[in-house]
């Protein structure tokens, strides 16, 4: 344990907040874990004991679950986690229709929809927690991406995926892609939003330059815990000239 | 057009380098008038092209292979100027041929980057192949890891005699299950020294959670890695082990001359029958660590390293390999089209090991980042300073008396060299 996490474990803690990874050992590339870092150390520098769980293929399904983070995988990862995935899909609806804060990325962004169909043709069903369905494609998207978000302010990161997403009319984009090109190549659009899910394309990692996204998964998690949200005062310089530099990167 | 191709790429590498250009114009040049250049050369010497590719090590490894050949008593062709592509090859050959186009040599070394080595052992098989690992690294150029390996599963396919492969990395172990005619060779660790090589598989792994399939039981290895010393290293090939002196520093750097020994013994004939391992061993103790790949230079009387970091897999290597205690340490992360744009990966990386000295300076154009990824991990952080040449100055100023390591990512390394050939004496590199 940090000294971070001991002096939010001690006696002034607000309560413990659960967040549990979803399948890390499959679904993490491109630093996903760097997301789950940040919402340990944020839940801690808010005042509240982190608690941070693995569930991984054929493990119990925690109780008690507070935010859920998931990252992206390659197509192997992705078939090895895909009749785990459906088995669990029925617990992670009713968290998810109930409030639970979650994150997803890239690969499971895709699975959370509806399904993805590759480019051969084959369709990999989802878990259609997202109305969203994705088709793979021979392109290749990569780059740096900036996107104007109304609840996030700018959102900075990087994409990397050949599958294209189209939002259906149960979910609201992200945002608007001001830089890079987002779910698909043709509407604008980056990520999903759907009751307290924000679904993206974007690894960076998401959360670390995007303390937004990261405190509003920390505060909802709290408001639905324990009825109410009451910040800490966690030091963002570092974030803030992150975000300067990042935003003016070439694509 | 064939008689002229040589003498017309001759002469356009004299004239771009006297230009102070790029190192493969003149290659594009002669791939564009006579494409049947290069395997017409090098089809010719007698001992065959060797390709040495995978992720990390391939200058060093490749360095070793040479400098274990020519105790050998071999004349070896390599491309020494890091120009790591089938252009960079053609550039390289236009300067070992005579003016009728032959080279003068047994047997070619090649390092190659793993997309660029498939077009090239399409136009060249080689009769060897040398493959290190496959580890996260430029996904924004190959997509995925599993890509990656497929491109060099590419390059066995086409090898046609021996493939050297790395027993400890499951995804390249593996391709000797594709492979029909060619002989398969491994290097390999002892069990002792695994730990110390985290593969990407176990990046964040659960403690205890099974480790994606290898090869059901391990093959003998032509060469194990046994043990590594301060300055020393033991490995064991026909069942003997035998104890070196090392110039090279790092595991992961002497792990790759067990590389170089399988692959330079399978070039001159394994077992005492060819190959004198008297001076091959010799050899290997004075191979010196490749341009920034554990170098150390000296500034102000004190010892200055640089470790090249190019992926999560090198940084987490280089911060086991080099421990901080006592050194004060620069982080220098820049991240043009050479480094790599997507800086996702310095979340792969854990910085405990740095969280008792800090980090003196952050430098490069995402310092920031570096700056951010540190708070994360509760590491103290002294200065940060985008600037390199501000950076550095401030670096050795607050450093004074103290050795010095510096881990910076590619274009970072050029500048940092640029900036300390001005202070110290630095290998020149073309």
């Amino acid at each position: 344990m940090s000294p971070a996490e001991a002096t939010a474990a001690g006696n002034q803690s607000k309560g413990t907040i659960r967040v549990v990874q979803l399948y890390p050992r499959d679904m993490n590339i491109y630093g996903d874990w760097g997301n789950a870092l940040v919402l340990q150390r944020r839940i801690a520098w808010h005042g509240y004991t982190p608690e941070l769980l693995e569930y991984n293929v054929g493990d119990p399904f925690p109780d008690g679950v507070d935010i859920i983070v998931g990252g992206g995988g390659q197509d192997s990862g992705q078939l090895v986690i895909q009749d785990d995935l459906q088995a669990r899909a029925g617990e992670l609806k009713e968290l998810a229709e109930d409030g639970a804060p979650m994150l997803v990325i890239c690969g499971l962004y895709q699975l959370f929809g509806r399904f993805f169909k590759t480019r051969t043709g084959a369709v990999i069903p989802g878990i259609g927690v997202l109305d969203v369905e994705t088709h793979g494609t021979d392109e290749r998207l990569i780059g740096n991406v900036k996107v104007s978000t109304t609840e996030f302010g700018e959102v900075l990161g990087y994409e990397n995926h050949s599958g294209q997403t189209t939002l259906g009319s149960g979910v609201r984009p992200l945002g608007t892609v001001a830089k890079g090109t987002g779910n698909n190549s043709n509407d604008g659009h980056e990520g999903a939003r759907y009751r307290n899910i924000v679904a993206s394309y974007l690894h960076g990692s998401l959360l670390p330059k995007n303390p937004a996204i990261a405190d509003f998964l920390i505060r909802t998690a709290a408001e639905r815990k324990f009825g109410s949200f009451s910040p800490g005062d966690p030091d963002d310089t570092y974030a803030v000239l992150a975000r300067d530099h990042a935003a003016r990167r070439p694509r | 057009m064939v008689f002229f191709s040589v003498p017309l790429g001759k002469l356009v590498r004299r004239v771009s380098r006297l230009r102070g250009g790029g190192s493969a114009l003149p290659g594009l040049v002669v791939e564009k008038i006579d494409p049947g250049f290069m395997r017409r050369t090098l089809t010719t010497l007698p001992h065959g092209v060797a390709v040495v590719s995978g992720t990390n090590g391939k200058t060093t490894t490749t360095k070793m292979v040479v400098e274990l050949l020519e105790s050998q008593g071999l004349k070896v062709f390599t491309n020494r100027t890091g120009s790591n592509f089938t252009r960079g090859v053609a550039a390289a050959l236009l300067g070992e041929v005579d003016w009728r186009g032959r080279l003068d040599a047994d047997v070619a070394v090649l390092e190659l980057d793993e997309a660029h080595a498939v077009h090239f052992v399409n136009s060249v098989p080689p009769r060897y192949c040398l493959l290190l690992n496959v580890l996260r690294d430029q996904l924004d150029r190959f997509g995925e890891i599993d890509k990656t390996a497929q491109l060099l599963q590419h390059i066995a396919a086409k090898t046609t005699g021996t493939v050297v492969l790395n027993r400890e990395d499951p995804r390249v172990a593996r391709i000797a299950e594709t492979l029909t005619g060619q002989e398969v060779k491994y290097f390999g660790l002892d069990d002792s020294l695994l730990e110390t090589f985290p593969n990407d598989d176990d990046m964040r792994a659960a403690p205890g959670s099974p480790a994606p399939a290898g090869l059901p039981e391990k093959p003998a290895a032509d060469v194990v890695l046994r043990k590594v010393g301060a300055d020393s290293a033991e490995f064991e090939y026909d069942g003997g082990t035998v104890t070196t002196a090392m110039k090279l520093r790092g595991v992961y750097n002497i792990f790759n001359a067990a590389a170089a020994l399988t692959l330079a013994r399978s070039i001159c004939g394994a077992g005492a029958a060819t190959a004198n391992h008297a001076t091959l061993l010799e050899a290997l103790s004075r191979v010196a660590p490749a341009f920034g790949r554990g170098e150390s230079l000296t500034v102000d009387g004190q010892p200055l390293d640089l470790v090249l970091v190019k992926n999560p897999s090198g940084f987490r290597l280089g911060l086991k390999s080099f421990p901080a205690g006592g050194y004060a340490t620069m982080i220098a992360i820049n991240d043009n089209y050479a480094d790599g744009r997507d800086m996702s990966w310095l979340w792969d990386v854990e910085f405990d090991s740095l969280r008792a000295g800090g980090v003196e300076v952050l430098t490069g154009s995402r310092a920031y980042d570096m700056a951010l990824r540190l708070q994360y991990d509760d590491v103290r952080i002294g200065a940060v300073q985008p600037e390199i040449p501000a950076a550095l100055a401030a670096f050795i100023r607050e450093g004074q008396g103290k050795p010095k390591r510096i881990f910076c990512t590619y274009t970072a390394m050029l500048a940092i060299r640029r900036e300390l050939s001005k202070i110290t004496t630095v290998e020149v590199v073309s």
